[in-house]
């Protein structure tokens, strides 16, 4: 644990754990509103926006692309509820119809248009490239205090920090209205909360971590972390305050295992080259979630007896 | 002959003609299982078994590279995933039923960790041996080009198994999607049949896998129903004409793309099926946008006209605008607002008709016939002319004529 982990693994390894835990923290009111999907949906979607930016500007520029891929997850969001309510249609399939078309377009303008020389394409917008977010400037934990060498941070860090830390922040403000609304609407209501507005913003920040995250791991992670870290938590207890900490703690365990395991893992069997870290890390979320359906304390529902589930 | 043309008209070879029909017969039995999915409110859970499909196909290459092979045999890539996305299947109704998890959180982790596996299963098989992993990228979106022979009549006689399979099970499929209650009650086994129905889309999905790409596939389910649902209220027709567009975009979209470089096949028919989707959308008669808001202009037409006579006929001043451009346009009242001939005579019959419907209501207790009454149908549309007599003579006795 020298010099070379602090240059080649510590970054990866915080973005990770920041990307986590930005995702997780709405991920556990989306899960208990039935919206889980939504944050598939919306990682599908920031790749049409991504590349529309790049069209636009002819560059790729971390903010014009974060702009676009946030403005494609609303355009998304407020599509599913047209669809929805204009046709009559079922959220599912009105969700499945909205961000199958846009990745679709997404990648015809892709496709189509000239990339080659820049680094854009649909398997590094799927599996990100946590990988190459080194810190080329370290050289050992002295330059944790360089100032010199903290500049040269990867830009990712400080984007996915700031935005880890407002939802963070945002999720302590708004406990109170978030969790009366997504337990019971209607009481809601009556005490005068703008409950459709608190959904939305829900949803907006949703789309803001998965933009984040999207732009320095990837879309697998973004998706596996809105889900499966909270779905395990809340296997783990009734207490909404408690499910929170267990996510957060499930997210940043999975980001911390899962690039060791493909960094060092294959190593460790004798093989010669590491794996993809976004892919295992989804694989180390789900072996969590695995493990806490299997001997979570409050697997069962409500009125079933543990011994038959 | 432009290249467009010429794949549209099956004359850009043997190959790309088989591909086209195949995507043509993948297309309507993706669209006719799709709609029996989509009436099951199921759609997103074919999108955990397409994600699913990952680990399968890289696990299969595996396999089969290990044992001495190509790696690259389709068949065997297929039975792979199909292995793979039956577990997943298995696991979304594992977490649904024995947690408390919700569906849509089930199929999110399913959906994203096998996914997960699957991208290191590829990481690992693109170290194994540089040269022979060629073209299991190809199965995340879909592509035809270079497609050997062999492949293309493996995805043409799926397609045409599966659309056979869908013949053979469109009743007890239609009745289960439609009303599960009624088929469990009329002695259709739902639990089969949903079964039977999950293994079509897994069928459909695994053939899909070349020609539209796991991450697209599901919209070949999806998009030709929800399609179907703006055009018809039958379930029978839904299925059809469902199978009819997503046959139209597989088949269209496989030609396309075999027309020009830099058309990924997969979002080609995606696209193609999203556009007649939204075609219907806005201007399907029965469900349509542009139908609805039609309706809703003429019903508020009837309403302010009827209004507007009562209004005349009891001499009553209007000032509600719409009612007045109403009258206006249908020659009832002058421009200063006075009635016109025509006009009062049309009010003197909306007036006889209210109090002909007052009498009805005095005279009948058949709440079927005087429940018809909202205040636009007119009399003679519901009662003969002979009752209509009766009512008058009614009015005669009470002295209200």
């Amino acid at each position: 644990m020298g010099a070379e982990f602090v240059q080649l693994s510590l970054t990866p390894i915080l973005i990770g754990i920041l990307a986590a835990i930005a995702c997780a923290l709405p991920g556990n009111f989306l899960i208990l509103r039935r919206q889980a999907l939504i944050g598939d949906a919306i990682s599908h979607v920031v790749l049409p926006g991504i590349v529309v930016a790049f069209l636009l500007t002819g560059a790729v520029a971390a903010v014009p692309m974060l702009i676009g891929a946030g403005l494609a997850a609303v355009v998304a969001v407020i599509l599913i509820e047209a669809i929805k309510r204009l046709g009559r249609i079922e959220p599912g399939a009105a969700m499945g119809v909205v961000f199958t078309s846009l990745f679709a377009g997404g990648v015809l303008l892709l496709e189509q248009s000239d990339t080659s020389g820049v680094h854009l394409d649909v398997e590094h917008a799927l599996m990100g490239n946590l990988e190459s977010l080194i810190w080329l400037d370290a050289n050992g934990w002295a330059s944790l205090v360089d100032p010199l060498a903290l500049a040269g941070l990867p830009p990712e860090l400080g984007r996915i920090a700031v935005v880890a830390l407002v939802i963070s922040v945002l999720t302590w403000v708004f406990w109170r209205p978030l969790t009366l609304t997504t337990f019971d609407e209607g009481f809601a209501r009556t005490l005068g909360l703008p409950a459709s507005a608190l959904g939305f913003g829900l949803v907006i920040t949703a789309a803001v971590a998965a933009v984040a995250a999207f732009d320095a791991v990837g879309s697998i992670i973004v998706i596996a972390m809105f889900i499966c870290p909270p779905a395990a938590a809340r296997l783990m207890t009734d207490s909404l305050v408690r499910q929170v900490w267990w996510s957060v703690a499930f997210a940043t365990l999975s980001a911390i295992l899962g690039y060791v395991l493909a960094g060092y893992g294959p190593l460790w069997l004798g093989f010669a080259d590491a794996v993809s870290a976004a892919g295992m890390v989804a694989s180390v979320a789900g072996a969590i979630l695995l493990l806490a359906a299997l001997m979570g304390p409050r697997r069962a529902r409500l009125g079933e007896s543990r011994a038959t589930s | 002959m432009n290249p467009l043309w010429e794949a549209l008209t099956l004359q850009a070879g043997y190959n790309a003609t088989l591909v086209a029909v195949g995507a043509a017969l993948l297309g309507i039995a993706a669209g006719a299982t799709g709609s029996f999915m989509v009436l099951r409110k199921r759609a997103l859970v074919s999108d955990a078994m397409a994600h699913a499909t990952l680990p399968g196909v890289g696990l299969a290459f595996m396999l089969m590279v290990a044992l001495g092979g190509d790696g690259r045999n389709l068949v065997g890539l297929l039975t792979g995933s199909a292995v793979t996305a039956g577990i997943g299947l298995l696991g979304v109704d594992w977490l649904t039923r024995r947690t408390r998890l919700a569906e849509d959180a089930a199929i999110g982790s399913i959906l994203s960790v096998f996914f997960g596996l699957g991208i290191v299963l590829m990481t690992i098989i693109q170290t194994m041996s540089s040269g022979r992993q060629a073209g299991l990228e190809s199965f995340l979106l879909g592509s035809t080009a270079g497609m050997l022979l062999s492949d293309a009549i493996t995805i043409a006689g799926g397609g045409a198994l599966a659309l056979g399979l869908v013949w053979l099970l469109r009743r007890p499929m239609t009745m289960v999607a439609f009303d599960a209650g009624y088929a469990q009650a009329v002695g259709v086994d739902v639990r089969r049949t949903d079964l039977a129905m999950m293994a079509l889309v897994m069928g459909v999905t695994v053939i899909g896998l070349k020609i539209v790409g796991l991450i697209l596939i599901v919209a070949l389910l999806i998009i030709p129903a929800v399609t179907a649902r703006f055009w018809t209220d039958r379930a029978e027709a839904l299925v059809w004409i469902a199978g009819g567009v997503g046959g139209v975009a597989g088949y269209a979209g496989a030609a396309v793309s075999a027309s020009a470089p830099d058309l990924p096949t997969g979002p080609i028919i995606v696209l193609i099926a999203a556009a007649l989707f939204l075609v219907s959308l806005f201007f399907a008669p029965l469900r349509g946008v542009v139908a609805a808001v039609l309706r809703h202009h003429h019903f508020q037409g009837r309403v302010h006209r009827r209004q507007g006579l009562l209004s005349l006929s009891r001499a009553e001043p209007i000032h509600d605008p719409m009612t007045l451009r109403v009258l206006r346009r249908d020659g009832l009242i002058r421009a200063d607002g006075v009635a016109t001939d025509r006009g009062a005579a049309e009010a003197a019959r909306a007036a006889r008709d209210e109090r002909r419907w007052t009498a009805a209501r005095d005279l009948h207790q058949d709440t079927a016939l005087i429940g018809r009454y909202d205040g636009l149908t007119a009399i003679d549309a519901v009662f003969t002319p002979d009752q209509i007599a009766a009512f008058d003579r009614h009015l005669g006795r009470e002295g209200m004529i």
